[in-house]
């Protein structure tokens, strides 16, 4: 059987079988011939599989403090792997210890956790109320509109990262605020995708169909237009989740977001950002790892577009 | 074109209004009492009374938030209580830092993601094309702060003793001369007034001041600690540039008037210079614009690495100290001046294209 280049099984002459292919299967294999999509895919698998399985592969408590705990423990030591020759008399810590004699390494792991947890909670958040929104606006047009798109231009109007740190000064400091100040930020990009597919479908006539055959508005609106929006969301969605990692690590580099000793890895970061100089492992680690999930989630999401877009899939 | 710029201004006005009533907003539900945050702790009841009748708090809400616009409109921004200082002299001393910076990135930016966005265009799939978007990716990804400390590790500790070698702080070295431009060129200026005001904008902007004044040693000085700044800050914007530039020329390079054009014989310099390049420039517009507001953001972090008092570490120490006053204006002035930015971006995509005016 002939597959033609979208992955979609042409007819079958022979049996006249015509397989149905849901536009998911195809963009799943769409996705797959990708290789960055591939390597998107692979990075953010890790660092799932570590976030779940932090508490087991983690070699200590990422909270705990080691003094007295450990023999020969030292303040920010820098990496130490006996199998590497490091000797034997030092501690094993395979990412070294933080300024507060604990183990880096345990703590990287923990964070992976708190990344993604913080990623996919607010851009949940901002689907959920933009797509609200966004759809009430789109729909009933007018007046109800015209007030909330004018405040989503306000809210677009501030830098995001500057509105969250304004809201998170409201709200004090600390991880939920943060994640709802990010998360408030963010809707006003949801609310615009969804607001555009439902103005480009409800005059269609499947809406029109359903409208005659005596569908509620409710009906319209969430089982009829909604769906439309759903694809659009997806990639925007996979897109933001990396803009709000990367935010809210910096909220808690400022110390506005997660507080210690909470393994965080950009309050990690800012905790140790003045000991660049001695120990620049503490510094590197938590910034690297913070770029990789970045990297994952960015490497997906123009994948998923692309998968999701073949119109655009050659120009990339 | 005037009838589009003064309608698309007009749009602006309700965004501006939504803008003054956000921050009036976020500053009465800042939970605490306005008069022990300024006046201190010890402040007397009769005291704080008087106090809240003078600043109008007694009256009702939407009183409050005439009298507030109408200081803004005035250019007064109120006072700063952890500097004792109007926060509108502030700003005119902070604001030129993050104004050099925020240039200098952009530049850094355009002049390296535009060229990169190009050739891996023409040289589509090579390896060129690869390790550029490669590149492109991870550097849409790099968290600012972690970017710059890097950087500051790179350049200042381990380049050290070479002459690669770059400052990982501050603005100046200390003890080079920095004097205002119109103080050397003996301008006779009022104490206080806009044109003032305006100078000393200018002469905090240490490298014009520096060529003003033809002070090379500042100028070199200046340039070489704003380096690594710029290069922590620009590269976000620089990653982005290349890929809009990039998939933006692949779109105008597959176009048939391309292929007339190279049908014609025209050298490839040409082919893309004048006939692709130009075409390919709207969406590069948009993204240079949308980046300008990232950089305002990046610069409070920035800042904070670099040891710079620019506009974002000031925002960034007076949320700290919770100097309200300073958070309120600054924060209003960055998103006019963001908002001003997307004015200038759509004008600028109606000159570039014709097309968008008549509708």
């Amino acid at each position: 059987m002939a597959v033609t280049e979208t992955g979609i099984p042409k007819l079958d002459v022979e049996g006249l079988s015509l397989k149905s292919v849901s536009l998911w299967q195809i963009t799943w294999r769409r996705l797959f011939r990708r290789k960055s999509a591939v390597v998107g895919m692979v990075i953010l698998g890790i660092l799932i599989f570590i976030a779940l399985t932090a508490q087991w592969i983690a070699p200590f408590d990422p909270i705990q403090q080691l003094i007295g705990k450990e023999e020969g423990i030292k303040k920010r030591a820098a990496p130490c792997v006996h199998a590497f020759g490091c000797p034997m008399d030092q501690p094993e810590h395979i990412a070294g210890t933080d300024g507060n004699f604990r183990d880096f390494f345990s703590r990287l792991l923990f964070g992976a956790r708190l990344s993604l947890m913080v990623g996919i909670s607010t851009v949940s958040f901002a689907i959920v109320i933009g797509t609200i929104l966004g759809a009430l606006g789109g729909y009933f047009g007018g007046w109800p509109d015209n007030i909330i798109m004018r405040f989503m231009d306000v809210l677009l109007a501030f830098p995001s990262l500057l509105l969250a740190i304004a809201i998170v000064t409201v709200l004090g400091p600390g991880l939920i605020n943060a994640l709802l100040a990010i998360g408030i930020v963010s809707i006003p990009q949801y609310a615009r995708v969804v607001r555009a597919s439902v103005l480009s479908v409800r005059e269609l006539d499947f809406v029109s169909a359903t409208r005659a055959l005596g569908g509620s508005s409710y009906q319209i609106l969430f089982l009829r237009i909604l769906p439309n929006a759903l694809t659009p969301l997806i990639v925007q969605g996979t897109l933001g989740i990396a803009t709000a990692i990367l935010d809210a690590a910096a909220l808690s580099f400022l110390g506005l977001g997660a507080q210690p000793p909470t393994p965080e890895w950009g309050s990690m970061l800012g905790a140790e950002r003045n000991q660049v100089f001695t120990a620049p492992h503490l510094v590197f680690l938590p910034g690297f790892m913070i770029a990789l999930t970045v990297l994952s989630f960015n490497l997906l999401g123009d994948g998923l577009r692309d998968a999701l877009d073949p119109r655009l899939a050659h120009l990339s | 074109m005037v009838q589009y710029f003064v309608r698309r201004l007009l749009l602006s006005i309700p965004v501006l209004f939504g803008i003054l009533l956000v921050t009036f907003v976020m500053a009465r539900v800042i939970p605490g009492d306005p008069c022990r945050a300024i006046l201190g702790e010890k402040a007397t009841k009769a005291v704080c009374d008087r106090f809240i009748h003078e600043k109008g708090l007694d009256k009702p809400i939407h009183i409050q938030f005439g009298i507030y616009m109408g200081e803004i409109l005035h250019g007064d921004f109120g006072q700063s209580i952890r500097y004792g200082m109007p926060v509108s002299r502030l700003l005119v001393e902070r604001l030129p830092m993050t104004v050099e910076l925020s240039i200098a990135a952009l530049m850094v930016s355009m002049i390296v993601g535009i060229p990169l966005g190009i050739i891996s265009a023409v040289r589509h799939n090579t390896w060129v094309d690869v390790i550029t978007m490669v590149w492109a990716n991870i550097g849409v990804s790099m968290p600012v702060f972690w970017l710059g400390l890097m950087l500051a590790f790179v350049f200042s500790i381990l380049l050290k003793d070479t002459p690669f070698w770059l400052p990982p702080s501050g603005r100046v070295t200390p003890g080079i001369p920095n004097d205002p431009f119109f103080e050397v060129w003996g301008l006779n200026l009022p104490e206080t007034g806009v044109l003032p005001s305006f100078f000393y904008f200018l002469s905090r902007l240490n490298l014009l001041n520096a060529a003003l004044t033809a002070n090379w040693e500042l100028f070199k000085d200046s340039l070489t600690h704003l380096i690594l700044p710029a290069m922590a800050l620009g590269t976000i914007p620089m990653a982005l540039i290349a890929r809009m530039a990039r998939s933006s020329m692949l779109e105008v390079l597959g176009q048939d008037y391309i292929r007339t054009a190279r049908a014609k014989g025209l050298t490839q310099v040409k082919v893309i210079f004048k006939h692709a390049f130009r075409n390919s420039l709207l969406p590069l517009v948009t993204v240079i614009g949308l980046s300008l507001g990232g950089l305002l953001g990046g610069a409070v972090l920035t800042e904070t690495i670099f040891g710079l008092s620019g506009v974002g570490r000031t925002l960034y120490d007076a949320i700290t100290a919770r100097d309200y006053g300073i958070v309120q204006a600054f924060t209003v002035v960055i998103a006019v001046f963001f908002v001003i930015l997307n004015l200038v971006v759509d004008l600028s995509y109606a000159y570039l294209d014709p097309r968008i005016k008549l509708d």
